[in-house]
């Protein structure tokens, strides 16, 4: 279902295009151009983000930092082996989902820690990726509770990921 | 961050410090190179949205919603915030960038304070519904699920609920932060 979502959305607004008389390859062209202006704009950010994760994962200090917390992420009902996926989730995409693969193959794919680990994945974002990137070209220091909120509203997430594969 | 990760390797292992780096930087070179390919098909759709006027009947269309959680802001960034949502929404987190970097530029007040309508901006993307979790499924049924879809009903719920925390969250910030501001 969802495959068809996007490709009809593409053909509708192209078909929509002609029908208003535009020149629709001109305006793409014109829209397109800008896609390397703006990652070369964003990209020292990413590369400040990314590299700061993966010292912060080899160190062992994302480890350290899950000991400390999985007592209370446990009380929250979060499992331990959950614990180290919610507290990477925020900060990259690409390696929770490799710590996702690693649980789906330790555990088995259809167990509860699996199930749980399935739906926090789903229902949060990156978010320091995130934070990063909007705000990268404005002149905003200071982001306030912007993070603090998200962070908060991803660990509501997270606990309630791990009720709800209890009971569903 | 970057200092207590490079300290804390400092101590374990310090020959893994700087290729550990590199790495990092050239995943980050490679990252950049499909984002760019991603953002100029989406920029050049954006492109045509915005000139065949599609994009100001989402904004429409999206006119309560918008109005509701960013108030004070300018009608010009209704489009991109429009899109940005809508995008989100679909799981195309990629495509929603250029449109969310492109309202907040738009919105930034060159105070280097972030505004409220900035903060909701980018924590709703920070907490964005998403309709289907394709990847998560995929993953799944890769790794040999039975039923690798029985998530996406508990994933509904608790991207929902994300979201209006998420919210939430802003608008009693905001609330709070008002009042200090009065205070002073």
């Amino acid at each position: 279902m969802s495959a068809y979502i996007v490709p009809i959305f593409i053909i509708f607004v192209l078909l929509y295009a002609s029908y208003k008389n535009l020149n629709t390859y001109n305006i793409f062209v014109k829209g397109a151009k800008g896609a390397i202006e703006l990652v070369v704009s964003i990209f020292p950010y990413i590369v400040a983000i990314m590299v700061s994760v993966a010292l912060m994962r080899t160190s062992g200090l994302t480890d350290l930092l899950t000991r400390l917390v999985s007592p209370i992420f446990n009380f929250l009902g979060i499992p331990n082996q959950v614990s180290e996926l919610v507290l990477l989730r925020p900060f990259t995409g690409s390696g929770s989902f490799a710590l996702l693969n690693d649980i789906y193959s330790q555990y088995g794919p259809d167990s509860y820690i699996s199930r749980c680990a399935s739906v926090i994945m789903g229902s949060s974002e990156t978010v320091f990726y995130v934070a990063t990137v909007y705000f990268s070209q404005t002149k905003v220091k200071k982001l306030l509770y912007a993070i603090p909120c998200a962070l908060v509203a991803s660990l509501v997430a997270a606990v309630l990921s791990c009720l709800l594969c209890r009971v569903m | 961050m970057m200092m207590l990760g490079t300290a804390g390797l400092l101590i374990i292992n310090p020959e893994a410090t700087v290729s550990n780096m590199l790495d990092a930087s050239s995943g980050a070179v490679e990252l950049c190179i499909s984002l760019c390919g991603i953002y100029a098909v989406w920029l050049g759709i954006l492109e045509i949205l915005d000139a065949s006027g599609l994009s100001d009947k989402l904004a429409k269309l999206l006119r309560p919603v918008i109005k509701r959680l960013f108030k004070g802001v300018d009608e010009n960034v209704h489009k991109d915030i429009a899109v940005n949502i809508s995008a989100n929404m679909l799981g195309l987190g990629n495509a929603a960038t250029p449109y969310g970097i492109s309202a907040m530029k738009k919105m930034d007040d060159g105070s280097g304070v972030a505004t409220r309508p900035m903060i909701m901006l980018m924590v709703l993307n920070a907490t964005s519904i998403q309709l289907l979790p394709t990847t998560t499924i995929g993953l799944r049924a890769a790794a040999g699920s039975s039923s690798p879809a029985d998530i996406i009903l508990p994933t509904l719920i608790a991207t929902f609920v994300t979201c209006l925390t998420g919210i939430g969250l802003v608008l009693l910030c905001g609330k709070i932060f008002k009042r200090k501001k009065q205070n002073v």
